[in-house]
């Protein structure tokens, strides 16, 4: 079974699940060149790092189970992977960037 | 109704890639240290993503575990990063 012979009632749900995915992941980076101090692009990243993440994951599951014919939920693994993660960098750096602000 | 898959495949990848050209520009013209670190952290996770459209789009499952790879080894370089910029030492005694 390959990825020509899927019922639409799979490839239409998770077409719409990679297409929010990819434009939220799109506009976090967007948001990270474009604005103005470290504090406001702490912001993009984020949610485009956890819900675009989560949202790709889960199509890529719907995908996968449906060309194996079986339930595979092991990419979920990465999506709580990246959930568990991600703030963790971001508390990390913004200490690092509170404690180096008065340094030039 | 395939063809609606593989071109939002084919979007999804392109959003991916240029996000990644965006992570990319923050890491050269980064002000300050901090900027280029958090260009790092979407720069990876994008990669990542990337590479499981790839593994969609050909149907392996091998691609899964390059994605696994780059996710652990991606926090563990940010948060080695990060705390070389809070404390000036990675691993303090």
């Amino acid at each position: 079974m390959t990825i020509h012979d899927l019922s639409p009632w799979i490839t239409v749900p998770a077409a719409l699940l990679l297409v929010t995915g990819g434009l939220l992941t799109l506009i976090g980076s967007l948001g990270l060149l474009r604005l103005p101090t470290f504090f406001a692009r702490m912001h993009g990243p984020s949610m485009g790092n956890t819900l675009g993440t989560g949202s790709v994951l889960i199509a890529s599951v719907m995908v996968a189970s449906a060309l194996a014919q079986r339930p595979v939920v092991h990419e979920l693994l990465i999506s709580l992977f990246i959930v568990m993660t991600s703030p963790m960098t971001s508390i990390m750096l913004m200490k690092a960037a509170v404690s180096r602000q008065g340094r030039g | 109704m395939t063809i609606v898959f593989s071109w939002a495949v084919w979007f999804a990848q392109l959003c991916f890639v240029l996000a990644m050209t965006f992570a990319a520009t923050r890491l050269v013209i980064g002000p300050r240290a901090q900027d280029r670190v958090l260009a790092l952290d979407t720069l990876y996770i994008n990669a990542m993503l990337s590479l499981l459209m790839l593994g969609i789009r050909s149907s392996t499952a091998v691609y899964y575990d390059m994605a696994l790879v780059i996710a652990l080894f991606g926090f563990v370089g940010s948060v080695a990063l990060a705390k070389f910029l809070l404390r000036g030492e990675v691993i303090e005694p």
